[in-house]
């Protein structure tokens, strides 16, 4: 599967990997949902560092669509609030 | 997915259709498509040159915030060592209120650097992108039946309009940031305007308006750490002989920082 950070560049991991990132990335969901700062960045950046650590850098002329997309690595906890709950990033 | 990625996909694949459709010929979507990256490119291009400008004006702010600062200083002990020294007072909270807006201004020129960084690694990973796409497109009209031809012409266009989209992102963060900070500055270059770091030596006794606030803003202890400081160094107490004139003059630079 290929995941995209975005601001930083796609990434290629196992298939295998999916469920690990799903839980990794319900874990930000479910701190961002109690409207908690705390643990935020260390949530976040777990998720990111998993996809760093086990997913291989795709070469820029690869031309891939991926299947997931990852907010940026400088995201802070009101924008996650802001843009991914509710309202969303870009208003409907 | 869920949530933050779920969303983020949702974002970049709704633009990503923006970006492509049109065109039923397979030819003419490869060349539209071509066409929009290289647009998006020139967009990228001028986005940094936007982050380099929004940066270049905190930099003048700052040049101009750190002379305020020496000649508060100056002021301070030549108020100090005439006997002013309530005088001298003002001039440190201004000096003091004047640093902490150059150590602020500091951070935000960092995080425009940093902006300015990202811009440019995606845009060179675009450029790149683009290039393998311009080369791709030829063989694909070459080699490959109109409708098989379709097929991997969408791929690789949606895979280019990913890159483009994530880039769109950056870019449009950045502005809010630079837009940001932009306010900030303006609300230094009020306080600039309010005569904030003006001449104190200007003043009457009688405490402004401007005063008060700046006692607000502030920190006290530090201001009587250097003011005792200042009074040791100036030998204290002996501000009876000869009282040098105090400079005048040389007003504040204000408003030098421009309005492009």
């Amino acid at each position: 599967m290929i995941v995209r950070i975005s601001g930083e560049g796609q990434y290629r991991l196992d298939d295998g990997e999916r469920d690990r990132i799903n839980e990794l990335e319900n874990a930000v969901v479910a701190i961002v949902e109690g409207g908690h700062q705390d643990g935020f960045a260390d949530a976040f950046g777990a998720l990111l560092g998993y996809v760093r650590d086990h997913g291989e850098v795709l070469a820029d002329d690869d031309i891939e669509t991926s299947e997931v997309i990852i907010p940026p690595a400088d995201l802070t906890f009101q924008e996650a609030g802001r843009d991914f709950t509710g309202e969303g990033l870009v208003p409907d | 997915m869920a949530g933050l990625s779920g969303r983020m996909s949702t974002v970049v694949k709704a633009k990503v259709s923006k970006l492509l459709d049109r065109a039923e010929d397979p030819a003419e979507t490869l060349d539209y498509s071509y066409q929009k990256q290289v647009e998006q490119l020139q967009n990228v291009k001028k986005g940094i040159a936007d982050v380099v400008t929004a940066k270049k004006r905190l930099q003048m702010q700052e040049s101009s915030l750190q002379q305020n600062v020496v000649k508060l200083d100056t002021q301070a002990r030549q108020a100090l060592s005439s006997g002013h020294e309530d005088l001298a007072r003002t001039a440190l909270e201004r000096k003091n209120v004047a640093q902490t807006e150059l150590q602020s201004l500091d951070g935000q020129v960092h995080e425009l650097e940093d902006q300015q960084q990202k811009l440019i690694d995606s845009e060179q990973k675009l450029r790149v992108k683009i290039e393998s796409f311009r080369t791709k497109k030829e063989v694909i009209k070459a080699q490959y039946s109109a409708a098989e031809a379709q097929v991997r012409i969408s791929e690789a266009a949606t895979g280019v309009g990913e890159q483009m989209a994530d880039v769109g992102l950056a870019m449009q963060r950045a502005v809010d940031k630079t837009e940001n900070m932009r306010a900030r500055a303006d609300a230094v270059q009020e306080l600039e305007a309010a005569g904030t770091f003006d001449d104190v030596t200007q003043l009457g006794s009688g405490e402004d308006d401007i005063d008060r606030q700046l006692k607000q803003l502030s920190s006290q202890p530090a201001v009587d750490d250097e003011l005792a400081k200042m009074k040791s160094e100036l030998g204290s107490g002996s501000a009876s002989a000869s009282a040098p004139q105090i400079s005048q003059g040389d007003g504040p630079p204000a408003g030098e920082s421009g309005q492009a």
